[in-house]
């Protein structure tokens, strides 16, 4: 039987911190993929330069500096903050960025790049006949984007999406660094403790496996919802 | 003057692509139950000018009046726009089209696609508009594909599908941008009987069309468009069987 050295519920309790942190993040990166594709495709010429600002910096730079930068540059930002504020209306605030948030907003906001970059194909990849119909209808922006323009996109999206997913998953183990106790973080430290490296570090790939076909698994269920009327000729 | 207002009215409509000048000034009358087509070469302007009925092209210049209630338009660096976008799908919602490439939407079925607009944009009951839609998959002979995704369907079925989509707006006009051009030969006889069947019960329909025998049989008037212009326009038996400018005498000369 597998002997954890008292470290099981930590590297639980450290499997728990990894799935919230890569649920959170996954959320913030879907929102913001679909803002900044919706801004990159719009007219407006400061949108469009904005989302292609973020998503150059952010893809240009290696993942591990933008959360170093993110999470000690976040904190500088957020006590000037906390002192203009002070300095100019004598409200005394303190605001600690914790290190999951950090990991979330940092996650999040890199992987909003990567889904930018998927959303925006997607929707291109949208027939123009099926939105003009939609128009034609007297449907509103909005209405279309709901009705016609979401639904088939995500068909085009989903393999992109499904894939951003599992580097996402694969990346939380950055916040190691930044402090959070992580199952890879628990692991490396009762690795280092026991003198017994494959005792941890194996039950924690297992995890990351089983995590990522339950992911495989929901996926594909999505992709034939939205593949509903396509390709059957 | 109490006469009830006409179901369409254009005036004057100009539109450009860049440097070149699509519609050089074009207007239409449309009263209740007539049936105008518009014929031409390719680039002769029609399905541009229909597109600009129902504003999926905006004009540069010209007058919309639907059912007496007038397009109001803005200028904007974009060149000119709509002022009020909620008059414009209020505006939609009255005149329904039916596209060359059917457009039928592909993640619904052919009952989905029936109910959609009249569900969502119309606000009707979702039971009436089914009740509604099942009529009228019977009336164009669709009603053992009510539950089928268009890509099961022929170009024949897709295109009386998207027939039954526009007429279960119960439109004030409906545009037709050349419904038969994209579908095999043997499939047009089907979709022109139903068009035959909505003239004679009286819907005011704009037609751009290549069929000249349909244009022929069914039409009030015949608008023969070259390069932007009217060139010839007037009752069908005068237009397609007496032309008087060479340009349609040769465009209606037989092609081989």
């Amino acid at each position: 039987m597998l002997d954890l050295h008292g470290y099981g519920p930590r590297l639980l309790e450290g499997a728990g911190v990894t799935l919230q942190l890569a649920l959170l993040s996954l959320l913030l990166a879907l929102v913001l993929g679909l803002l900044a594709a919706s801004a990159k495709m719009s007219r407006s010429w400061l949108l469009h330069k904005t989302a292609t600002l973020y998503t150059t910096v952010i893809r240009g730079v290696p993942d591990l500096v933008l959360m170093l930068l993110l999470f000690f540059g976040g904190q500088m930002g957020l006590n000037l903050l906390t002192d203009l504020l002070y300095d100019r209306t004598g409200i005394d605030l303190f605001i600690n960025l914790n290190a999951f948030a950090a990991g979330v907003l940092t996650i999040g906001f890199i992987f909003g790049a990567y889904m930018c970059e998927t959303f925006r194909g997607a929707f291109l990849a949208v027939e123009h006949g099926q939105i003009e119909a939609g128009k034609a209808y007297g449907m509103s922006n909005w209405l279309v984007f709901r009705r016609i323009r979401f639904p088939q996109m995500m068909r085009h999206a989903l393999p992109g999406l499904s894939n951003n997913w599992m580097v996402l998953l694969k990346t939380t183990a950055l916040v190691s660094v930044i402090g959070l106790s992580d199952m890879v973080r628990v692991a490396a430290e009762a690795s280092r403790a026991t003198h017994e490296p494959f005792t941890f570090l194996i039950p924690v790939a297992v995890i990351y496996l089983m995590i990522a076909s339950v992911s495989e698994w929901a996926f594909a269920r999505l992709q034939k919802r939205y593949n509903v009327g396509f390709g059957e000729h | 003057m109490a006469a009830t207002p006409l179901p369409l009215e254009v005036r004057n409509i100009k539109k450009r692509f860049g440097d070149t000048e699509v519609l050089k000034g074009l207007s239409l009358q449309a009263k209740q139950g007539d049936v105008i087509t518009l014929i031409g070469a390719s680039g002769s302007g029609k399905s541009t000018f229909l597109r600009c009925m129902n504003l999926l092209e905006q004009p540069d210049e010209g007058d919309l009046i639907v059912h007496g209630e007038e397009i109001r338009f803005k200028q904007t660096k974009h060149g000119r726009e709509p002022a009020d976008w909620k008059q414009v799908v209020r505006m939609r919602a009255k005149l329904s089209m039916v596209f060359q490439g059917f457009n039928l939407w592909s993640h619904m079925t052919l009952l989905e696609n029936i109910i959609e607009a009249p569900v969502n944009v119309l606000g009707k009951p979702k039971k009436e508009a089914i009740d509604q839609a099942h009529a009228l998959l019977e009336r164009v002979g669709l009603s053992h594909r009510a539950n089928a995704y268009p890509a099961q369907m022929s170009g024949g079925q897709q295109q009386r599908g998207a027939i039954a989509r526009a007429l279960a707006m119960d439109p004030e006009v409906m545009l037709f941008d050349e419904p038969t051009s994209a579908l095999d030969p043997e499939l047009v006889g089907d979709v022109l009987k139903v068009m035959r069947d909505l003239a004679e019960e009286g819907r005011t329909m704009v037609v751009v069309t290549h069929e000249m025998s349909f244009a022929r049989d069914v039409s009030s008037q015949v608008i023969y468009l070259h390069e932007g212009l009217v060139e010839e326009a007037g009752a069908p038996q005068d237009v397609l069987n007496n032309p008087q400018s060479p340009r349609l005498k040769q465009f209606l000369a037989p092609k081989y």
